[in-house]
């Protein structure tokens, strides 16, 4: 049991990054306010938790403008999609063990 | 988040999320039904005009050597599609409020490019057959380009409008066979099959 704990990803430990990872599995990219309306998350909330993914190199941002507006779009590197493939392994088997 | 019914829950709402965040969902059974209906009635208005036209009684095609029966029907088609077209917005948006779906989402965005794309070729294609006076093989060339523009569409919103899509392409693909029975095609890909699957999506999703 411990050694299946151990194979979840801590990163990847609350609802909102697993969800803000769920969405960029499967859109190249996504902006800011559309992750902020897909997920329910205040401003605040939601930037802290794509800080912590982007310091764990699971994310990219990339900044531009559109018009005056500053617009941030964000997208999944590699080695977040492995991270999130390999966390969704283990809950599968956790799940699996315990049936 | 250690019980096994909580990693269950994760799960779930992960697949959730990944649904919602990528395809388009609010298209309404109900778009499909009134387009079917719409076209019904334009076929219908299609043969009045042709047989209004025509010495033999059976051959309607000979109606077609006209200039002014085929502006006619052109006409007829540009209202039909118009009528559709403004029909199904209507459903559909009531739909995407109901399910609180943006309606002009990126989702819905990427949908619309990627049917559009198979079905401008196609649309400009069926205007060179027309122009080529190869009026034949109109009918059934839109069926075959709608349904392409189906599929190509149906990795973006309910995954079910593939299936219309292979049933239109199966049945252009007969039409191209029965040269001279088109309209009789066209109502079947447009109108029939518009309203069965129209009818099905409404029960299976919005019931």
């Amino acid at each position: 049991m411990k050694e299946l704990l151990e194979n979840l990803n801590k990163a990847f430990e609350s609802k909102a990054r697993l969800g803000i990872m769920s969405v960029l599995m499967v859109n190249d990219q996504m902006d800011f306010n559309s992750l902020k309306e897909l997920l329910n998350l205040t401003d605040g909330n939601l930037a802290s938790h794509l800080r912590a993914l982007e310091e764990q190199s699971y994310i990219a941002v990339q900044k531009q403008f559109v018009g005056r507006k500053p617009n941030t779009t964000y997208q999944a590197t590699e080695e977040g999609k492995k991270a999130f493939n390999e966390h969704l392994k283990a809950l599968e088997t956790l799940i699996k063990s315990n049936l | 988040m250690n019980q096994p019914k909580d990693h269950l829950d994760t799960l779930h709402e992960i697949r959730d999320l990944m649904e919602k965040s990528s395809r388009f969902i609010s298209l309404s059974g109900l778009s499909g039904v009134s387009a079917g209906i719409f076209a019904l009635f334009g076929a219908a208005a299609a043969f009045v005009i042709l047989q209004s036209d025509s010495f033999f009684y059976t051959d309607y095609r000979a109606a077609l050597d006209h200039t002014q029966v085929l502006w006619l029907l052109v006409l007829d088609a540009v209202i039909t599609l118009f009528l559709s077209f403004v029909v199904a917005m209507i459903f559909t948006v009531r739909q995407a409020r109901r399910k609180g779906q943006a309606i002009w989402s990126k989702t819905a965005q990427r949908l619309t490019i990627n049917m559009m794309i198979p079905l401008v070729t196609g649309g400009v294609f069926c205007l060179a057959f027309l122009y080529q006076g190869y009026i034949g093989i109109i009918a059934p060339s839109m069926l075959v380009f709608y349904g392409l523009a189906l599929i190509n569409g149906s990795k973006y919103t309910l995954h079910d409008i593939r299936y219309l899509g292979i049933c239109e392409i199966i049945l252009g693909l007969i039409a191209t066979f029965f040269i001279g029975y088109g309209l009789l095609f066209w109502a079947i890909g447009f109108g029939v099959l518009h309203i069965i699957y129209g009818i099905v999506m409404y029960r299976k999703y919005e019931k």
